[in-house]
């Protein structure tokens, strides 16, 4: 038991962390026309606001909250003042509302995929396995509330912040830290590092473009792009006519495209 | 002024036979792939009608283009960007697949293997997204062609607004026109401020608008936005498509698809130079019915020498000059104003403009009581109501369309009087204020409509913007993804992979050794 401990939870979060990672990034690479939301409204929409909304505010939420609550160092809730106990109240008091709002999001939506015709019909192996992972983590997750709430006094939760926070500061020892979790714990952790791992080979990876979308707030309405790769490196119009009318015929102005040229802001 | 070029369409709807022949080419050679069966970048609706997709003028309904706020700022339709963010999780302002229609093929192969039977077997239609036989086909790319359907179905066409359509309604005063519609590649589109990944973009030399593949994240806005409703949702790619202008063919100085194999010659191809410093001020004008004007405005003289001066500083070659000063779209547009922006009121400032078309002259002149005005019939006995055309061009302004009416329609007067009856009328081209050249060259670009009069389109000038060394053995036009051709089921990203589809037969000198 305590190998296959110091494997899951010693070993395994680092192959997770980097499947998560360089999957992505080589997917981004190598594979660009394939990462999209993979949106199905066009073909039905009907419980897709409720549904949608509901789940991605609560996967959110839940994201946030595991992200803060586990990665935040335990002295600085010590500084804050913040008992554990309190602390572990919040979380699963947060945790239940996101994880409830999730959960029935996740059902509308997965009512609407499998009840009508043409979104199953387009629906993929890749969609399905996301969807009941996820349904699965979820799941376990909320089930975990009713562990919690016999022990108040926070201390597992403090294990659980100790052994997140040891894994991204690369400290040994972390599997024999989870021996005395339950399982119940130990098989949320697995399904939700697991998630990572099949992150990078599905729709997931729209949760990036998601996060980066913000960039469109600061963003000109207008986007034109310049053919010429001299413009790309933001040289004038003007300057880039008396170099073409001085060089001679057949010169190119070797340039590698860069980010869009902003027409008019807003 | 920034000066900036762009190649802009006119198309003279007076002489749309309504044949689809641009539509079939357009979806032969752009969307004949999966995932957008139900796709037509360019389309002809029959009008009045509520067209494809259902009821796409309407926008109370479908929140498409531009709106202009208190403080005279725009903004998109459907929402600010914020609003546009939190919309993403569900637009409430796409069209549905059943909008446009549901694609559909034919059991074909039932009629060879069914087995012996009273009644000849019969090929039943096939969703194309289900692959389940369909009972009924509801609605088609074309479905209320040549005033298909009744007319309480198609008088919900939004160019009614201000016409009393009762009147039209009865088989004696019914009017039709043709409406071909592609992207209209704005100066101010709607599709590219909706996207919040900035995958859209407006190419700045040619000013074609076009959908980034590698960078679109299929966030489904720009379908809402444009209120053309010309960007479709590749529902198997997930990805946004839209008509591309042919710009490979636009490159190499060659008409679109559309144009080339248009049968009636109604398309026109030219450059338009234009000021994109002016481009926010024009589509921000208070008055809708000022649109069509402020357009005009952002549209320079190719004539004048300061502009030639400057957009030469700019480094706009002299090719494209030459062929701004013989476009045919700037005579129609802004020389004779013949032609008109679809829809200006949207504040996209379209660049595909459209020539109103003539209709026959209603009963009361069969009688011998034909309304003159002056020397040639009066446009408001026309069929097709003065108003219906206006809603349409000029947001609801009646006086250029009727201008522009009574221009062709005393080319033909003055036309007729010398063909015919050997003289000149110069009366008729004072009541429209054009002079004999002007009626002349008319005739030639609008009437004789020769090839090399409707295509003046420069080639582009790839020796100053590419590095052609590098694009050797490339594979040229793709789906995203370079040369993997952008689908690549089974790999290790879910799809086969794939590279460019390239059939390499047995040369003939090794073909008999060649085991097969």
């Amino acid at each position: 038991m305590s190998y296959l401990d110091h494997f899951l939870f010693g070993i395994y979060p680092y192959i997770a962390l980097a499947i998560f990672f360089f999957g992505s990034l080589a997917r981004f690479e190598r594979e660009q026309y394939s990462w999209k939301t993979d949106s199905s409204q066009l073909l039905h929409t009907g419980a897709l606001r409720t549904g949608n909304i509901l789940f991605h505010v609560g996967i959110l939420g839940l994201f946030f909250g595991h992200f803060v609550g586990l990665l935040t160092p335990v002295a600085v809730w010590d500084a804050l003042g913040v008992s554990h106990g309190f602390k572990q109240m919040v979380a699963v008091v947060m945790g239940g509302i996101f994880g409830t709002s999730a959960l029935i999001g996740m059902l509308i939506l997965l009512a609407r995929r499998f009840g009508n015709e043409r979104i199953r019909a387009v629906t993929k192996p890749a969609d399905k396995l996301v969807s009941l992972w996820i349904l699965v983590t979820l799941l376990l997750g909320l089930s975990t509330i009713f562990l919690s709430v016999q022990h108040t006094d926070g201390h597992l939760m403090v294990v659980l912040m100790t052994w997140a926070q040891h894994i991204v500061t690369f400290q040994g020892g972390t599997g024999e830290l989870m021996a005395e979790v339950p399982w119940l714990f130990k098989a949320h952790l697995f399904m939700g590092m697991t998630l990572f791992v099949i992150f990078p080979f599905t729709r997931l990876v729209h949760v990036w473009s998601g996060f980066a979308s913000v960039t469109y707030l600061s963003r000109a309405w207008q986007l034109v792009r310049p053919r010429n790769a001299a413009l790309r490196y933001g040289h004038s119009q003007r300057a880039l006519a008396k170099k073409a009318a001085a060089a001679p015929a057949g010169a190119q102005v070797k340039g590698r495209p860069a980010a869009p040229q902003a027409s008019y802001r807003k | 002024m920034r000066i900036r070029a762009q190649v802009a369409m006119v198309l003279n709807l007076d002489k749309c036979i309504g044949c689809h022949t641009c539509s079939v080419t357009c979806k032969n050679v752009w969307t004949s792939r999966d995932g957008v069966e139900y796709a037509w970048f360019n389309n002809v609706e029959t009008k009045p009608g509520i067209g494809y997709p259902k009821e796409w003028e309407n926008q109370k309904k479908w929140n498409g283009g531009w709106v202009r706020g208190a403080d005279g700022r725009l903004e998109p339709k459907q929402g600010g960007k914020l609003k546009i963010l939190a919309n993403l999780f569900a637009n409430p302002n796409l069209p549905q697949i059943d909008d446009y229609y549901e694609p559909f093929t034919y059991d074909y192969e039932h009629l060879q293997k069914a087995p012996l039977s009273q009644t000849p077997p019969t090929a039943r239609p096939v969703s194309v997204i289900t692959g389940k036989k369909m009972d009924k086909i509801e609605w088609g790319p074309n479905w209320e062609d040549d005033l298909g359907g009744e007319f309480a179905s198609r008088s919900r066409d939004a160019l009614f607004e201000g016409v009393q359509k009762e009147m039209y309604s009865t088989f004696e005063s019914t009017f039709m026109m043709y409406l071909p519609r592609l992207c209209e590649h704005c100066l101010n589109p709607a599709c590219v401020a909706s996207c919040p990944s900035g995958s859209i973009y407006k190419r700045d030399d040619d000013g074609i608008v076009l959908v980034d593949q590698d960078k679109c994240r299929g966030w489904r806005m720009c379908v809402s936005g444009c209120p053309y409703k010309k960007i479709y949702f590749n529902w198997q790619s997930g990805k946004a498509e839209k008509c591309l202008f042919c710009y490979p063919r636009i490159e190499a100085g060659q008409p679109t698809v559309c144009s080339e194999t248009c049968v009636g010659r109604i398309r026109y191809l030219g450059v338009m130079l234009y000021d994109a410093d002016r481009i926010e001020a024009a589509a921000s004008v208070a008055s809708e019915k000022d649109l069509y004007q402020s357009q005009l405005d952002v549209f320079l003289d190719p004539h004048d020498p300061a502009v030639i001066a400057e957009a030469r500083a700019q480094g706009i070659p002299d090719s494209w000059l030459d062929a701004a000063v013989k476009s045919p779209v700037y005579k129609m547009a802004c020389e004779w104003k013949v032609a008109f922006p679809l829809h200006p009121e949207y504040r996209t400032l379209p660049m595909v403009w459209y020539i109103p078309p003539l209709s026959p002259i209603q009963g009361a002149a069969e009688a011998g009581h034909m309304g003159m005005t002056g020397m040639i019939p009066d446009v408001k006995s026309l069929r097709i109501p003065v108003r219906y055309l206006a809603n349409l061009l000029t947001a609801g302004d009646e006086a250029p369309v009727v201008s522009a009416l009574e221009r062709m329609l005393a080319m033909r007067a003055y036309k007729r009087a010398e063909v015919v009856h050997g003289k000149e009328d110069s009366a008729v081209l004072a009541q429209v204020g054009l002079n004999a050249a002007t009626i002349e060259d008319m005739y030639q670009t609008m009437a004789i409509a020769n090839y090399e009069d409707r295509f003046v389109i420069p080639s582009s000038h790839k020796e100053m913007v590419e590095d052609s060394f590098n694009d050797k053995a490339s594979c040229g036009f793709t789906f995203g993804n370079g040369c993997s051709g952008g689908t690549s089921d089974g790999s290790l990203f879910g799809k086969k992979p794939q590279g460019s589809v390239i059939f390499v037969d047995m040369p003939k000198s090794r073909k008999a050794k060649a085991e097969l």
